[in-house]
């Protein structure tokens, strides 16, 4: 049995269906990333599993017990990160991970979990007084206080920094490696490509992709390269006998492997081109999300 | 228990650091007591300006923590998601309204402990005071605020919640025969205010402090409906998420 088993779920608000009919499984020790653009059902999918919102069909099973009705047997062993906000503005850091650190009672305490996430030296600061970054990183520690089986981050990255981003992922990945299941809502395909295992690809409250990213990327083999932006793509596609897109801003796509590289350049170079940043391989995680939601992102 | 305890802790951390809240249930209070105890200006109709405004000002005192205090936090709290927050927590709804219940008596305590002895010092000598009979009207007023206060936190915007708080409580403090007598009002003004819950639970107190709770009556029938109205109307009209 998975951590999280999602089941054919449905979310309704009045009218609109937000979430139609998505399934999938989310597995200990592994991070699932749901990836989707705004407004995709994230978030509604995260708050069924979390227990904060009931399903209008489908089922959701975390750790064996249902979310809705089992929401304090479940808390005990799932962390939990909203997308925003969550503690009182004048509340003190110390003095709210020390709440979190009593109820959850599991002998996590407050000053390690605040060195862990680097705000050690914000314990006096009010919540009020903490960058988004450090919002966000206090969040997580509230999450972590649980010792969590399973862990719901909506947005963990949003609003930080580049430094801030690299210690939330340590963390994430040390969770999953701890065994827990890390389930991790994100916009952003290049925070889901360098954290996640495993990533389910949310469009319009229907799941597009389920895969690892091997998975969804394989069979999608392309070379990237810089040129002028006026090179002739149709005389170069003709040439290698490959699809050759213009990106834009003098970036350009050759669909093929990289055993066309060795063509490519002697091409450029015949033509009195330049040539620059070369890349070949596999598709980035992008590249699938825009192939598969035909370029709505 | 320790999650009860850790959640009183940390709603009396929240009074603590929050100024403004201070101000509202001590400060003012205080002043007013103090004031017009000193300055007789106000038509009391007693020898002693302090007898009148002594129980007042306890009711007052019951007001502003039950209703407005308690109101405006919890309605932030709403819109900042920390209850939603506190829900994916083993705490669960029940211990946290018992921590919030305790916090309220806590505060209570404390405005008891300053302002009954501030009352002594400016001359306030109760006539027959039936203090269980006080402590009873206490219980039933704080009820009937707490009801309230979080009826209008419960759907109310954190802001739209703080301005509705206040202007309830100024309403309440003006005709509540708090610090001026009901007697004064208009007659169909003193109609209404007898039928509110701060006139009532000044009216009970002033009877149980200055007459020893003999003259019971109407006021303490609408105080008690009050106090299963509002928190009833609250239950019903209460969102936990913003």
């Amino acid at each position: 049995m998975s951590a999280v088993e999602v089941n054919d779920l449905v979310v309704r608000y009045g009218a609109l269906t937000a979430v139609d009919g998505i399934s999938f499984c989310a597995e200990a020790g592994a991070i699932t990333a749901v990836l989707g653009p705004n407004g995709a059902g994230k978030t509604s999918v995260i708050e069924v599993c979390e227990g904060y919102r009931t399903a209008a069909s489908g089922s959701v099973v975390v750790l064996g017990l249902d979310p809705a009705r089992q929401q304090v047997l479940l808390s005990r062993r799932m962390g939990v990160m909203l997308q925003d906000g969550g503690v009182s503005l004048g509340a003190r850091v110390g003095d709210v991970a020390r709440l979190y650190c009593d109820l959850y009672g599991k002998g996590v305490q407050p000053e390690p979990l605040l060195q862990r996430v680097g705000l050690a030296d914000r314990i006096a600061s009010s919540y009020r007084q903490l960058s988004g970054g450090e919002k966000q990183r206090l969040s997580l520690a509230l999450a972590l206080a649980s010792k969590p089986d399973v862990a719901f981050l909506d947005e963990p990255t949003a609003g930080v920094d580049t430094a801030g981003r690299q210690m939330i992922r340590t963390i994430v990945r040390d969770l999953a490696n701890e065994g827990c299941a890390v389930l991790l809502a994100t916009h952003e395909l290049d925070e889901a490509e360098r954290v996640a295992d495993h990533v389910v690809i949310f469009d319009r409250g229907r799941v597009i992709a389920d895969g690892t990213l091997d998975d969804l990327r394989s069979g999608h083999d392309e070379i990237r390269f810089r040129s002028s932006p006026a090179l002739d793509v149709v005389a170069l596609a003709n040439h290698l006998a490959l699809v050759v897109r213009a990106v834009g801003d003098g970036e350009f796509v050759v669909a093929g492997d990289a055993s066309n590289v060795a063509a490519l350049t002697a091409w450029l170079v015949e033509s009195g081109e330049i040539l620059d940043d070369l890349r070949a391989g596999r598709q980035r995680l992008e590249d699938v999300f825009l192939r598969l939601t035909g370029g709505a992102s | 228990m320790n999650m009860l305890r850790a959640q009183v802790r940390a709603e009396l951390q929240a009074v603590r650091r929050n100024g403004e809240q201070l101000l509202l249930t001590l400060g003012i209070p205080v002043l007013l007591l103090v004031f017009f105890s000193l300055v007789d200006v106000l038509p009391t109709g007693t020898d002693n300006a302090v007898d009148f405004l002594a129980p007042g000002i306890l009711a007052l005192a019951v007001m502003s923590t039950a209703m407005v205090s308690l109101g405006i936090g919890t309605g932030f709290e709403r819109s900042y998601k920390v209850l939603k927050r506190l829900g994916a927590t083993p705490l669960g709804r029940p211990r946290l309204i018992a921590a919030k219940i305790a916090a309220v008596i806590v505060v209570e305590l404390v405005q008891f402990g300053v302002l009954i002895p501030v009352a002594y010092a400016v001359d306030w000598r109760p006539a027959s005071p039936n203090w269980l009979a006080a402590i009873g009207a206490v219980v039933v007023g704080t009820m009937a605020f707490a009801g309230i206060g979080l009826s209008m936190a419960g759907r109310l915007r954190g802001e739209i919640n703080l301005a509705a708080q206040n202007g309830l409580y100024l309403l309440f403090l003006l005709l509540g025969g708090m610090i001026i007598p009901l007697a004064k009002l208009p007659v169909g003004l003193s109609a209404i205010a007898k039928a509110l819950p701060s006139g009532a639970l000044a009216d009970v107190l002033r009877d149980a402090l200055e007459q020893s709770g003999t003259r019971p009556g109407t006021s303490w029938i609408i105080l008690a409906a009050w106090a299963v109205a509002g928190p009833a109307l609250a239950a019903k009209l209460f969102r936990w998420d913003s």
